[in-house]
């Protein structure tokens, strides 16, 4: 017997997190203005060492000014989605659950659509305006979660081929209705419908939503890990977890709701990024098995890798013209998806 | 069958000899499920009435939809009953907080489906669920205690294997040796002897035996096994169409006219060495 031990999750976590590290550097390398690694790594010493006036000013805006700050943002909306995607493959117990794939991501972009169209005409000042998207987006991801959720049942049981068909119909009606509002609004300030219909990154955060991103962040993810051995035993079905001692309903609630948070932050300022819950948590148990202990921050951290990869490709392969990283993402991801559903169905 | 008999099962002392007072008490205890709040209720547990000490080992039988499922949650705790009580030492079963229970009560269900690959012992860890706080790291002691329970049922070399490559006997008891991790008082079985043959089928009766014995469970057992209640159960519940026809050893309970009448079909009970009853089919009569 070996069960996870706190000194294994550690140095698995410290491992990601280097790796995380040496893929930001090389991030902030590449890009269609060229940076020397070794200038680099001298600005990076000078920032850490608080001398930041001594960069030179080209330097600094483009790797501090621009392309650090959408890897920052790259990294809340990765590590969000992945921790997502995990949630909802436990809560609906189907390992092919992610919110693109399920809808909620589509539903969270309606939220957030009709908060930006609604904001305007109501009487608040701009800052509580600003939050009304991200909240916006958390509506409509957990209605979204919780139709495709009823409608995935028969006969009282949650059904996978009907569950993972009620969320592609629902992504897809959801598509529809985001085509339909954004061609009503014609204001030039609202990020076009390609960000909201595939994401990408390329908006930076406004500074007012950054410390409700992060500290939404870690509450959400941290409340889904308090319940993460709990998760373990609802794999093996809500009953038998109930038999074990969990409180299913309260785990149910607790899972349910932050998962459409995290969904929902990452949607309202990245638009919807496909399959990045998909892709990383199935990753993550190849590699380190299916404990939810262990699962939860390594798909975290390897979301975050994944998506800061697959948006400084599409920073990359093409410039200086840019795709938008949810192209990236679901040309890696699709193919997979239809890989689990044969393998599963066999 | 009729080697059955052992060392283990001769030596214990008679049932109504046994020391200890009442653990489980069922009083009149009933269910009514429906279909909506107002709907007339689509089927019933009447009031059902029996008790059980510990190192008992009781078999609830009865025809498909005759309520034994349905005694088994209420004996859980995950049902609570629409009228009477269920009480483990005193406490009613579905007022427990859920990790209390499950301390004190395991089951052992029909088999589980499995999402992802697991093996044995992460399986039988699960049983220490209960006891753990936080993040829940498994202790030394925890695993030790799952060693035990692995080794209780006979299955300590299953540890490392995959659940998804062995066989359903061998399932069986891992999925039993998570159930005595979880070191209760009382054990419920639904339909355990399900999809085995009938050397696992008196194997698992047989370690139930011993392990009611040994760790002083009461055991309650769901079963369709007619002759496995009769050879090993000190008591049976005899259930049929939501009523409780009758309750009392297996010579009071598995009577011919009463058992023809549950199941509808031609039986014959004659009665073993040991004094216990045997069911067997009476045949027909060739055609002329």
């Amino acid at each position: 017997m070996r069960p996870l031990t706190v000194e294994r999750l550690l140095w698995t976590c410290a491992l990601l997190a280097a790796i995380l590290f040496v893929v930001v550097v090389i991030a902030l390398k590449l890009g269609a203005v060229p940076v020397s690694l070794y200038g680099l790594g001298k600005d990076l010493i000078r920032v850490a060492l608080h001398r930041s006036s001594e960069l030179s000013s080209d330097y600094r805006f483009i790797v501090f000014d621009l392309r650090l700050p959408r890897i920052i943002l790259g990294i809340l909306v990765g590590a969000s989605l992945s921790v997502a995607g995990a949630s909802f493959q436990a809560l609906l117990r189907n390992p092919l659950a992610d919110p693109y794939v399920l809808g909620v991501s589509s539903g969270a972009a309606v939220g957030a659509i009709v908060a930006l169209i609604v904001a305007p005409h109501l009487p608040v000042g701009a800052s509580i305006a600003a939050l009304l998207t991200p909240f916006g987006a958390f509506l409509g991801a957990a209605a979204t979660i919780a139709a495709v959720y009823f409608l995935g049942q028969r006969e009282g049981q949650i059904d996978s081929g009907t569950l993972l068909l009620a969320g592609i119909i629902s992504a897809s009606f959801l598509s529809a209705l985001i085509t339909g509002l954004m061609a009503t609004i014609s204001s030039s300030s609202y990020r076009g419908m390609a960000f909201w219909l595939m994401g990408d990154l390329s908006t930076p955060l406004p500074p007012s939503l950054r410390w409700v991103f992060g500290a939404g962040f870690l509450l959400a993810a941290g409340a889904i890990y308090t319940t993460a051995s709990d998760l373990n035993l609802l794999l093996a079905g809500e009953r038998e977890a109930m038999h074990l001692g969990v409180e299913v309903t309260r785990v149910k609630l607790v899972v349910y709701a932050c998962a459409s948070i995290l969904t929902g932050l990452a949607v309202s300022v990245s638009g919807s990024i496909g399959y990045v819950g998909l892709l990383v948590p199935h990753v993550m148990r190849l590699l380190f098995g299916s404990d939810y202990r262990l699962l939860l921050p390594t798909a975290a951290l390897g979301g975050a890798i994944a998506v800061v990869v697959a948006d400084t490709l599409a920073r990359t392969v093409v410039a200086p013209t840019e795709l938008p990283v949810g192209a990236m993402t679901a040309m890696a991801g699709a193919p997979l998806f239809i890989y689990l559903l044969r393998r599963r169905a066999a | 069958m009729s080697s059955v008999p052992s060392a283990a099962l001769s030596s214990r002392p008679a049932a109504s000899s046994r020391a200890g007072d009442i653990r489980l008490s069922v009083e009149q205890a009933s269910f009514a499920y429906s279909a909506g709040e107002n709907a007339a209720p689509v089927f019933t547990l009447e009031a059902t009435t029996f008790q059980a000490r510990q190192r008992e080992i009781v078999a609830v039988l009865g025809r498909n939809a005759s309520g034994k499922s349905t005694l088994l949650k209420l004996i859980a705790g995950v049902l609570e009953p629409l009228s009477g009580r269920v009480q483990l030492d005193g406490f009613e079963t579905s007022r427990l907080e859920a990790r209390i229970r499950a301390q004190r009560i395991a089951m052992v269900q029909q088999e589980s489906q499995l999402l992802y690959p697991m093996r044995a012992w992460e399986f039988v860890l699960q049983g220490r669920h209960p006891y753990q706080r936080g993040l829940r790291f498994e202790t030394t002691a925890d695993i030790a205690i799952a060693q035990n329970a692995l080794r209780q049922v006979g299955a300590a070399d299953l540890s490392d294997r995959l659940l998804q490559e062995i066989s359903g006997g061998e399932k069986q008891r891992v999925i039993l040796a998570r159930a005595l991790a979880q070191q209760p008082l009382l054990l419920l079985l639904d339909e355990p002897t399900l999809h085995l043959d009938i050397g696992a089928q008196v194997d698992l009766l047989h370690g139930l035996r011993q392990l009611a014995d040994a760790n002083r469970y009461t055991v309650i057992v769901v079963t369709h096994e007619l002759n496995l209640a009769a050879e090993f159960a000190d008591q049976v519940v005899l259930l049929h169409g939501g009523k409780c026809l009758r309750v009392g050893s297996p010579a009071a309970v598995l009577q011919k006219d009463l058992l023809e009448h549950v199941f509808e079909a031609p039986l014959e009970v004659e009665t073993g060495p040991m004094g216990r009853p045997r069911i067997t089919i009476r045949g027909q009569e060739p055609l002329p």
